[in-house]
């Protein structure tokens, strides 16, 4: 058996991992078109902050990890599958053949359609090349404007911040976070923001970007008026990376479409990752995630399903993430902003920046919000996918949300 | 060193809060806890304040090893002027909200001044703050307690707290922490209301490290704990049966004082025992004890957990209290009980959990409401004064309708607040009050353990178990065992608990680690956590040292011997049954031994060679 | 033949002397609030209930770090941080839907419980054999793990 997998992130190679495990015999390649070994880009903001080395993000740590484990990586890079004939033509190279490939190539960053993003000086913070172009300009005192305050431009606020950049964070919507936290938190995530020194604009589009005066760039705002900046930092979502399948009959929208074996519409073709369009666990409806559990979750569930013999059910994942800005950590779990009726229950804090937000379906954990949390939050994960019936729990979540590990204990553990 | 040496020191009238190194000299000489905040307090305070005065102060204080791995690490005492006895208050309690204070880096809290208005003290580690507490304010104990957790949003704060009682001048009100841990006795409740001060939260994440000889010290405790553990008292008696053990034991000696004390058994004591408290009930056929628990770092656990019976007449309709909670122990359940002749288990335990949710003293309650039963026999109350209600011993109705009417501070319910002293006063039967400096006794019969009798009346708190307990010896043979009928011996038992119970209390460990543990276990624990070098003879001066100190502040608060006393009752009415019939106490007898061997004058005033041995403060 | 902790609620009394243990073992101080194990109350019912990692199978926290600092611990079995690897990102404590992996503020890293090697210390200090290290296919963990296989998205790789 030959498997081939499109994309070295996290997807790919745990994939690569997981058919390691169940075919000690199989050919399995691993193509990346990045020049460094595989790396996470969930360890950049680390990076930036001068925690780790560039060598602190890899994915795995020995030089000769993959040589070891008998897979096979090449870094070049994959325009177009051929999938009658299931091969494909790098950028560099042979042609290679396989009977089971993994499209795992991730997302990009989305550019905003508007004037100056090719300015040198703008850049996204995605990569690992992007993190050193940003190294390079995040000068003590630089003027640097972060354009997005979603959940990557939040995670790497600290890294700038602790880079003595004087910071200025422009947001479209009215809040931060604004797909991750409710109208609640995400105000309070920008009082602390600003406690902490940094600017934070929201309901502010920028309109273009210029050449500046002073200072090499200029960030016009669309309510007026012009931000001077040494560094432009563009933060504003991603989207998957499905070129490569348009020629194809691999079927695409948001991502590449799959089934609830992660198949795409090949029947020897999965796909796996922020590329792919899983399921989602709270709406059952298919999406696109972009996030890390998410990517190996469905790493895991792809890889089984392409060797032989095994059908492995994909239920769906929990959209989640965790935050900490500036040392104010936020997280939310599965559908947070509810159903409609909205059964629901909060408890917050404004002055000590603490906010918990449960959802519920009946007496069922839906999703969450929380800050200023940090203690066995996944048990709000727990909660949520075992669909746990809560009984009288409800009830004394409602009145105090801060039971959440109390309810898990005496529910799903049936502890108390 | 184990001490965080570190002192937070409140000023309520201005809302400052300050930071101040702890004085290791004292703590040299004084350990911490008791011994130290009482150094700390005479240093300050006035011996004639009046307590409920804004210039009286009240300290909480942990003991060095409170927060540490020694078995029962968790304690910490409220030090303060008692407005139930005019004399130096010193009220230990368990529970975990001591390790906390520790955890959050404090040896101890001095409050000082008064509020304007209601607050509450909120510390997180390093930071304190003065919070409103105007919410708070006429609510109980547990629910100002859910209304600072959800506030906090934080399940782990530990919290100590004032009930309405105390609000409203209850004499006896305790500070609940936990809420059914208590500083019970004296009133030190009634104190910190008077400050204005609602509630102490604590959080603390630093830990307690600092430990001189990390290894020592956990060898030291681990010998200690297998002591503990191989003990019949410590290692079965009291994780089965908690403190109410005792029950039947002090009944069969005939030293259970019944009916406020006219006599020494009680034909109920079984129903209202620890073995029954096991029983399953005939009504729901469960057991009144759900389970044992134990304070913070306890390897004992005797604390109990009970649930009444949903269908029992005093929470029927109240399904707030069909959850469990602290049940009872020994002493409380004898002030309920035995003491008012209700033999009820459910009734009893119900009244105990209003003691911890409002927050005041079981004994002196139990006692309070005894004495008003003698003064309604005698006719000096009526059913005028309590809006129709008779009160009679072994009425389980009245009982609750009395707590109840306390809790709520209406009617009876304000003269029973008054302790059982100024009520008898009030009434002109001052001879129905069973108390010594106005505090009530506890559940042993001096005539039939007599060692009780002088240990009461010596007593620097007021009649209390915790300053000299000889039933250990008298009754459980521990360290050895002495004759409960006779007086010979007794001032050297009683003076030589005394001293080490005061050096216990300095610690941070619980005194019940003493059925088991002697000086010997203890010192090498605290030597191994503390500076300095701590030996069974150094802490037992430290102990007699405290104990001078407590009595010295006495004196200059105008108490003399003749507060050194019992009531008539014990000391001309002899014991009517059981192997003490036809003795009385006799105090006359080790009174003046005990000051003898205490080198005390013989009207009982610190000598200068005792002040000098000691080193006392002037 | 692996071994596990085995935690038995009824024993509990809630004295916190396992917190006390683990934390001195693994902080060298004295403090439940940076303990891997941890007792919960629950107050109407009378009932602690010492709680921790049950080292899953899944090890959700494991395949959910994105640096590879969380390692299996062949010999124990259990599920180790490399402290020095990890960067604090915490996907792993909401990875994990036990909720026994945990940041820790001060140093800016997660902790979880790792079996203090082969000799918990949490088990030793336990006065009432409320948790006990035995061998795993008699452990009672074995029913906190089948929840793990009932909403399981991942399939077992042996
Ligand atoms: C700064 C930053 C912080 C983040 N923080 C978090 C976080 O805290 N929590 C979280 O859950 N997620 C976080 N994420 C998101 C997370 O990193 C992604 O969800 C995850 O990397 C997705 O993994 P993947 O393997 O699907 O895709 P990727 O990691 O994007 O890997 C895909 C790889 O495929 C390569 N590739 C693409 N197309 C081709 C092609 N045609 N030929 C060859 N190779 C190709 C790409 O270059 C890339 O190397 C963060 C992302 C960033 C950038
Ligand atoms: S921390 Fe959680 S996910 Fe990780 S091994 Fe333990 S139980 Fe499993
Ligand atoms: S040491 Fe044992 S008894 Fe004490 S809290 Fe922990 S599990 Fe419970």
């Amino acid at each position: 058996m030959k498997h081939v997998i499109i994309g070295a992130g996290p997807a790919g190679v745990v994939a690569a991992e997981t058919l390691r495990k169940l075919e000690p015999e199989s050919d399995i390649t691993l193509i990346g078109d990045e020049p460094e070994p595989p790396y996470s880009r969930m360890a950049i903001p680390y990076y930036l902050e001068n925690k780790i080395d560039a060598a602190g993000t890899h994915l795995r740590k020995s030089a000769d990890y993959f040589e070891q484990n008998n897979i096979e990586v090449l870094q070049s890079r994959i325009d177009a599958i051929n999938t009658d004939k299931k091969i494909l033509t790098p950028d560099t190279g042979e042609q290679i053949n396989f009977d089971k490939l993994l499209i795992a190539s991730g997302s990009s960053p989305v550019k905003p359609p508007i004037e100056g993003m090719d300015l040198p000086g703008v850049h996204n913070c995605w990569t690992l090349a992007d993190a050193n172009q940003i190294i390079d300009r995040a000068k003590p005192d630089a003027k640097v404007v972060l354009m997005g305050a979603g959940f990557i431009g939040c995670i790497i606020l600290e890294s700038l911040v602790s880079r003595g950049v004087k910071l200025t964070v422009a947001e479209m919507e009215n809040r931060m976070v604004p797909r991750m936290m409710n109208e609640q938190s995400g105000t309070l995530l920008k009082q602390w923001c600003e406690n902490k020194g940094v600017t934070v604009l929201t309901s502010a589009r920028v309109s273009g970007i210029e050449k500046g005066s002073q200072h090499p760039l200029s960030v016009v705002m669309s309510v007026g008026g012009a931000l001077p900046a040494d560094l432009v930092i563009c933060a504003t979502g991603v989207r998957a990376n499905i070129k490569l399948c348009e020629e194809s009959d691999i079927e695409t929208k948001q991502g590449i479409l799959v089934n609830e074996f992660l198949q795409t519409t090949h029947p020897d073709i999965f796909a796996a990752g922020d590329v792919a369009q899983g399921r989602d666990f709270s709406t059952g409806q298919y999406s696109v995630q972009a996030i890390q559990p998410t990517a190996v979750e469905h790493a895991r569930i792809a890889a089984t399903n392409m060797t032989e013999r095994r059908e492995h059910l994909h239920r769906g994942s929990i959209n989640m993430n965790v935050l900490d800005t500036l040392g104010l950590i936020s997280s939310s779990f599965g559908d947070w902003e509810g159903l409609k009726g909205d059964d629901s229950c909060e408890l917050g804090d404004n002055d000590r920046f603490r906010y918990l937000n449960l959802q519920f379906q009946d007496d069922i954990l839906i999703g969450a919000n929380t800050l200023g949390l940090t203690q066995h939050i996944g048990v709000l994960r727990g909660l949520i996918q075992s669909k746990t019936r809560l009984g009288k729990w409800k009830n004394k979540l409602a009145n105090d949300p801060t039971l959440i590990m109390e309810a898990y204990l005496a529910t799903v553990q049936g502890q108390a | 060193m184990a001490w965080t040496q570190k002192i937070l020191r409140v000023n309520l009238s201005d809302g400052s809060i300050k930071v101040e190194p702890l004085n290791m000299e004292w703590a040299d000489q004084y350990l911490g806890q008791r011994g130290l905040a009482t150094r700390y307090f005479i240093e300050e305070v006035d011996p004639k304040v009046d307590p409920l005065s804004p210039e009286n102060k009240m300290i909480m204080a942990t003991g060095p090893l409170t927060g540490t791995m020694a078995s029962t690490g968790g304690r910490y005492s409220v030090i303060t002027k008692g407005p139930l006895t005019g004399a130096i208050a010193c009220s230990n309690s368990g529970g975990f909200i001591g390790a906390e204070m520790k955890m959050a880096g404090w040896d101890m809290i001095i409050f000082e001044g008064k509020s304007p208005s209601p607050v509450y003290l909120y510390i997180e580690n390093d930071k304190a703050e003065l919070l409103p507490a105007d919410d708070l304010w006429g609510k109980t104990v547990w629910e100002a307690d859910e209304m600072l957790h959800k506030k906090h949003q934080d399940p782990q704060l530990r919290i100590a707290c004032v009930g309405r009682p105390a609000e409203a001048g209850c004499l006896y009100a305790g500070i609940i922490n936990d809420l059914h841990r208590a500083a019970g006795r004296s009133g030190v409740g009634t104190v910190m209301a008077s400050k204005n001060l609602k509630a102490v939260a604590v959080r603390g994440t630093k830990g307690v490290g600092n430990i001189k000889d990390p290894a020592r010290f956990m060898q030291a405790t681990q010998e200690a704990k297998a002591v503990l553990a191989e003990n019949a008292v410590t290692g079965e008696g009291l994780p089965a049966y908690g403190t109410q053990v005792l029950m039947n034991i002090v009944n069969e000696i005939g030293a259970l004082p019944t009916r406020n004390m006219r006599e020494v058994q009680f034909e109920g004591a079984h129903s209202v025992s620890g073995e029954a408290m096991h029983e399953p009930r005939k009504s729901d056929g469960k057991p009144n004890l759900t389970t044992n628990a134990a304070c913070f770092g306890c390897t004992i656990a005797c604390g109990r957990i009970s649930t009444i019976d949903q269908g029992h007449f005093s929470v029927e309709n109240k399904p707030e209290y069909w959850g469990s909670s602290g049940g009872l122990e020994y002493e409380a359940a004898w002030a309920l009980g035995p003491n008012t002749g209700v033999d009820d288990l459910d009734a009893l335990t119900y009244v105990n959990f209003l003691c911890n949710e409002d927050g005041f003293d079981p004994i002196t309650f139990g006692a309070t409401f005894s004495a008003a039963i003698d003064l309604f026999d005698s006719g000096a109350i009526t059913t005028e004064h309590t809006g129709g209600m008779e009160l009679i011993f072994g009425s389980a109705e009245a009982l609750v309708w009395a707590v109840e009417a306390l809790c709520k501070g209406e009617g009876f319910g304000k003269d029973l607040g008054l302790g059982s002293k100024r009520l008898c006063e009030k009434y002109g039967h001052p001879e129905f009050s069973m108390t010594v400096k106005g505090q009530e006794f506890p559940a042993y019969d001096p005539r039939g353990i007599q060692g009780m009798g002088l240990a009461y009346a010596t007593s620097n708190r007021g009649a209390c178990h915790l300053r000299g307990y000889t039933v250990a010896s008298e009754v459980l043979g521990i360290p050895e065992k002495t004759d409960p009928l006779v007086t010979d011996g007794k001032p050297e038992l009683v003076i030589a608990f005394q001293d080490a119970t005061a050096a216990v209390d300095s610690s941070g460990l619980c005194l019940f680690t003493t059925f088991a543990w002697t000086l010997d276990n203890i010192a090498p624990q605290i030597d191994a956590a503390c500076e300095g070098e701590w030996s069974v003879e150094k802490l037992a001066e430290l102990g007699e040292r405290v104990w001078n100190m407590e009595r010295d502040f006495n004196l200059k608060a105008g108490l003399t011997a003749a507060d050194d006393t019992l009531p008539k009752r014990l000391l001309k009415d002899a014991a009517n049954v059981g192997p003490a019939k036809g003795k009385v106490a006799g105090l006359d007898v080790m009174l003046p031994k005990y000051y003898e061997l205490r080198g005390w004058t013989n009207d009982g005033q610190l000598t200068d060679d005792v002040r000098s041995r000691l080193s006392l403060p002037a | 033949m692996q071994r596990s902790l085995q935690i038995d609620p009824g024993k509990c009394t809630g004295c916190l002397q396992c917190e006390m243990a683990c934390s001195y073992e693994n902080e060298g101080v004295f403090n439940p609030a940076r303990s891997r194990i941890k007792v919960f109350t629950f107050h109407q019912e009378g009932r602690f209930v010492p709680y921790t990692c049950t080292q899953c199978d899944e090890a959700w926290c494991m395949q959910a770090c994105p640096v590879d600092a969380i390692v299996l611990n062949a010999a124990t079995g259990s599920k180790d941080i490399l402290e020095d690897v990890c960067v604090g990102c915490k996907v792993c404590t909401i990875a994990c839907p036990f909720g026994t992996v945990n940041y820790n503020s001060d140093t800016g890293k997660v902790i979880k419980c790792d079996l203090c090697g082969g000799d918990p210390k949490c088990a030793e200090a336990c006065p009432t054999q409320a948790i006990t290290y035995i061998n795993a296919d008699e452990t009672g963990f074995d029913r906190m793990r089948a929840w793990a296989g009932k909403s399981d998205n991942q399939p077992r790789v042996q």
